[in-house]
């Protein structure tokens, strides 16, 4: 398959003390380890088993996903603005590859 | 001695193979036992009150492979008050769990969405611990006309 791309949707600018929501997405098919092929064989379980969201270094937001997750999983949450600075956004994969993002953000 | 030994031996082995395919089918899936054992595990015998939680899950879903879930939670979300984690379980999907959160109070608001897969029509639950130690719960039911895992 080819390689996760993330897609991430948060605002660039912001008041201070304005909660803003950060949406995202990312292209992963999220075998669940509970599907059999033609052959009877179980499908080997391979998921994004961990999403984390933090901005200039400190987490703010964590998700643990299990296989009930959908394929191409989404996810969004908020985040109070009170200064600029870097988000970043991380997957970590069942084969321990991580996959990132990052966005910038102007609070004033 | 010898034929009486393996004679017992054999139903043993065969009564267990009895048993097993009884059991089998129901292993294939969690059930509502299951979710309580999970929650029991998190917070043992910790009271767990109602409210709190706005959990949006669609009544009745045509497709269990992508079911929407927005789950939100009344809090300050301040240094001394705000909502430390959220689980959610899916009462008879293959396994118990479907997600946990983490918040913070940098977050400013204890919510998010996601899709998940639902092997049938079942109960959602969700519960959300404080950082005051309260522990709330919430459920609600989802009609899947169409399975998600495995299908």
């Amino acid at each position: 398959m080819a390689n996760p791309v993330p897609r991430v949707r948060a605002p660039n600018k912001a008041k201070a003390g304005e909660i803003v929501e950060i949406k995202s997405l990312i292209s992963h098919e999220m075998e669940s380890g509970q599907r059999r092929d033609s052959s009877g064989k179980v499908v080997p379980r391979k998921i994004i088993n961990k999403f984390t969201a933090s901005f200039n270094g400190k987490t703010f937001f964590e998700a643990d996903w299990q296989p009930a997750i959908s394929a191409n999983p989404y996810q969004s949450f908020f985040f109070k603005a009170t200064e600029s600075g870097e988000f970043k956004f991380a997957w970590k994969d069942d084969d321990g590859s991580e996959y990132t993002s990052t966005s910038k953000i102007v609070v004033g | 001695m010898q034929t009486q030994a393996s004679k017992r031996q054999f139903l043993r082995t065969a009564g267990i193979a009895a048993v097993a395919a009884i059991i089998a089918p129901r292993m294939a899936g969690a059930s509502p036992a299951d979710v309580a054992a999970e929650i029991k595990k998190l917070y043992g015998d910790k009271k767990i009150e109602s409210g709190r939680i706005k959990l949006d899950v669609p009544q009745i879903a045509e497709n269990g492979l992508v079911v929407p879930i927005n789950v939100e939670v009344e809090s300050p979300m301040t240094a001394a008050d705000y909502v430390r984690s959220v689980h959610v379980f899916a009462e008879k999907n293959p396994l118990p769990g479907v997600i946990s959160y983490k918040f913070t109070p940098e977050a400013g608001k204890a919510a998010a969405s996601t899709r998940m897969r639902l092997a049938g029509t079942q109960d959602i639950v969700v519960v959300a611990e404080m950082s005051t130690g309260q522990i709330f719960s919430t459920r609600a039911e989802v009609k899947v006309t169409i399975g998600g895992c495995g299908g």
